[in-house]
């Protein structure tokens, strides 16, 4: 090939990468027309369910009195690879939410959503009415480029006819005692009625929500590097893990819950009483009472290790998270309205209400207007627990939680792991692999 | 002068014909091209450039996850193409031999092809279920468990295979079309020098109907070197939970089974934002596309000699 059409590659490709790098422009508190000129802004959200959108334009109709010259145009079903290909093309909507606080990492470093602190120290919002969970997966770093819109919690679901008058464990050794009491095997040694599945292949049994919760497992060190091997903590979660596992037979778990249908199925099977506890988030109340009225339930905190009596009450916390795209048009309509929506009492106890979801400021969670079933208290009383944990933020997303689960799953339950120390020390070398690939 | 004025003219017409197709290749095929090089030598977060060398290459030699991506989708080249190929084949050669219902025959074959991917291997993974399964569950009661397709790491590939052999109209359709092409005066010759049904095939059959085998094969191989919905959709609806915020699932379920090559690249453009890195596996998979189509079209002779 003769030099030219080399020279036209490279101008090329010269140019696309300066057009990657230009693309949208930082803005600032002040920036775009102000808060009281009629305009109108474009917010994407993730929900798409017609009772969703309704609970979401429910909860802003109090932001058009109060605001009557902003015009919200709400645009539903989008998720982070549409919100992040729109900022970059340089054409983003004033305010984006998304469903994944795995991202926050990513969204903060890059400056894809713009660091809200300059508007939060102009308006002098107390950071102090979101807990301190939330408050951390909404920064990364110190650069706090998202706010909370309602969360998720996770507490420990127990069918009472099951239980057969037992009161909900409060410790690790007293739930293993009592799954193994209360699991009910067929002739042939399968499971019939499972007292309590450790397997992380059980719906919501991953590792962030019983590791860290109930074995204050720490994923990563000062350095922001894996800690695995180093923190006793998982090594105590894995060998529990494993016991309870061994005393079923893990060809019976698999077969267990290989045979069960879909977590958001009417045949779960907790809504079919064949699991006597289980841990769930909050929003299995709603479905209990959709598809399972008849089954009477409880909830409580999950269980901690022995050693950690004093954190009982805690649990994992997550949720969704919103914030003003670099490059917004119309920044300080957008921050009203993001202020707005995960501030005010009003806004968020009508779409939780809506949703089924938790309040995700300490006074929402005490509003009376609060519509939850009686057993949504633990999950109110779980999210405001200053023991309540979450995981932390990294440039590469969730990375670290998806390789330390696949380890669980595919290499610790089958047995596959000779050296449980020599396994954790592989897993730690892959994921600061992967987190120094991204320049973590 | 006035023959080289002529020429530039004729040059210059040529090339106005067939620029509608030079501004496609150039925007839609060579400039990406070249832009996925560029980036392949920078950390690039969609939002950051950072020039890292070759780092992101050197990293392939290491990343444990895409040896295995790359092991599963050689498997399924090796296992899956010449199974469809064979498969289709055999099956319109079934259907050219049916004299009445063949019609019909031939659209309930083509008719898995026609249902979009993803709600096939939703309802393949359901039906072959071990639980709930009907397909399972009628051979349990009859004495013989099948396995837990996709569950079990040592089975999910050749579930795949079947979900793919199911799913066979394409490669079927267009290899009846060649076999009912093929001259029937030739056939009638050989009958009568006494060549029995297999020499026919071997002799007239497959000769006649090669390009289109070869066709078969190369959009085969290309179509499995990029294999990632039935192989994604396939292992998060056989894992049964759900994939939202809070919850994560790691990618090629059970144990790497089902990973592929191009759901390691997704996996790191779009989950893990490298998109640097990304584009280093783009540029592996282009290079053994080709690489796989060249040495199919040298087997089949489809360079050269004819003209």
């Amino acid at each position: 090939m003769s030099p030219r059409p080399w020279r036209l590659i490279t101008a090329l490709a010269i140019t696309a990468a300066a057009t990657a790098c230009t693309a949208g422009n930082q803005t600032t508190t002040d920036s775009g027309p102000k808060a009281e000129a009629p305009q109108t802004i474009e917010v994407w959200h993730g929900w798409s369910a017609p009772h969703e959108v309704k609970a979401f334009e429910d909860a802003i109709a109090g932001f058009h009195k109060l605001h009557p010259n902003i015009t919200v145009k709400l645009v539903k079903g989008q998720d982070d690879t549409k919100i992040l290909n729109a900022i970059r093309s340089g054409t983003p909507p004033d305010v984006v939410s998304s469903f994944s606080t795995n991202n926050v990492g990513q969204f903060c470093s890059s400056g894809a959503l713009q660091n809200l602190t300059p508007y939060l120290e102009k308006d002098k919002v107390n950071l102090s009415i979101f807990p301190k969970a939330v408050q951390d997966y909404t920064q990364y770093k110190g650069n706090r480029c998202t706010l909370p819109l309602l969360a998720d919690d996770y507490a420990l679901y127990s069918n009472k006819a099951l239980m057969k008058g037992n009161p909900p464990p409060k410790t690790i050794s007293e739930l293993t005692a009592l799954a193994k009491k209360l699991t009910v095997r067929n002739p042939d040694g399968t499971i019939k009625v499972a007292g309590f599945l450790p397997s992380v292949t059980y719906y919501e049994h991953v590792p962030e929500h019983i590791a860290t919760t109930s074995f204050g497992g720490q994923y990563l060190n000062p350095q922001g590097r894996a800690n695995f091997a180093t923190d006793p903590a998982f090594t105590k979660y894995l060998q529990w893990e494993k016991s309870l596992l061994d005393w079923y037979g893990y060809d019976n778990v698999k077969k267990f819950v290989h045979s069960m249908g879909q977590e958001f199925e009417a045949s779960n099977p907790f809504e079919k009483g064949k699991v006597a506890m289980g841990i769930d988030g909050e929003w299995r109340t709603k479905f209990m009472e959709e598809e399972a009225p008849k089954v009477q339930y409880d909830t409580s905190p999950v269980p901690v290790n022995d050693d950690r009596q004093n954190t009982y009450g805690g649990g994992f916390v997550t949720g969704t998270i919103i914030g003003i795209p670099r490059g917004a048009k119309h920044a300080q309509a957008s921050w009203e309205f993001v202020k707005y929506l995960t501030t005010n009492t009003d806004a968020l106890v009508t779409f939780a209400n809506g949703l089924g979801n938790v309040p995700s400021t300490i006074p929402a969670l005490a509003s009376p207007n609060l519509k939850l079933p009686p057993q949504f208290k633990t999950f109110l009383d779980v999210f405001k627990n200053p023991n309540s944990t979450t995981i932390p933020s990294t440039i590469n997303g969730g990375d670290f939680v998806v390789k330390f689960q696949s380890f669980v799953q595919d290499q610790w339950e089958p047995g596959k792991v000779p050296d449980l120390q020599k396994g954790l020390q592989g897993l730690d070398k892959k994921v600061n692999d992967s987190l120094q690939l991204a320049g973590g | 002068m006035t023959a080289s004025r002529a020429r530039r003219r004729h040059r210059l017409r040529v090339l106005a014909f067939m620029s509608p197709w030079l501004i496609g290749f150039a925007l839609f095929f060579a400039y990406p091209l070249a832009a996925t090089v560029y980036f392949s030598f920078y950390r690039y977060n969609l939002f950051q450039l950072t020039p890292i060398g070759l780092t992101n290459y050197r990293f392939l030699f290491h990343d444990p996850y895409a040896w295995q991506a790359i092991k599963n989708t050689m498997w399924l080249v090796i296992v899956m193409v010449p199974l469809r190929v064979l498969f289709g084949l055999g099956l319109a050669q079934l259907l050219t031999r049916i004299k009445r219902g063949g019609n019909l025959l031939r659209a309930v074959f083509y008719l898995p092809f026609l249902i979009p991917p993803v709600a096939a291997t939703v309802a393949f993974v359901f039906v072959v279920n071990p639980g709930t399964g009907p397909i399972n569950n009628l051979f349990a009661k009859v004495g013989i468990h099948l396995p837990d397709w996709f569950n079990d790491p040592t089975w999910t590939k050749p579930g795949l295979t079947l979900l793919a052999l199911w799913g066979i109209g394409d490669v079927m359709i267009i290899l009846l079309a060649s076999l009912l092409d093929v001259p029937k005066s030739l056939y009638e010759a050989a009958a009568i020098d006494g060549a029995n049904a297999w020499q026919q095939f071997r002799r007239i059959t497959l000769p006649t109907i090669s390009p289109v085998l070869m066709f078969s094969a190369v959009t085969g191989v290309i179509q499995t070197l990029q294999y990632f919905t039935q192989a994604m959709v396939a292992a998060n609806a056989s894992q049964g939970n759900a994939d939202q915020a809070g919850t994560t699932t790691a990618p090629g379920y059970p144990d790497g089974a089902s990973l592929t090559f191009p759901q390691t690249l997704y996996n790191e453009g779009f989950q893990q934002f490298n998109m640097g890195y990304a584009c280093v596996l783009a540029l592996v998979l282009f290079v053994v596309a080709m690489f796989f189509t060249l040495i199919l079209l040298r087997q089949f002779h489809a360079f050269g000699d004819d003209d």
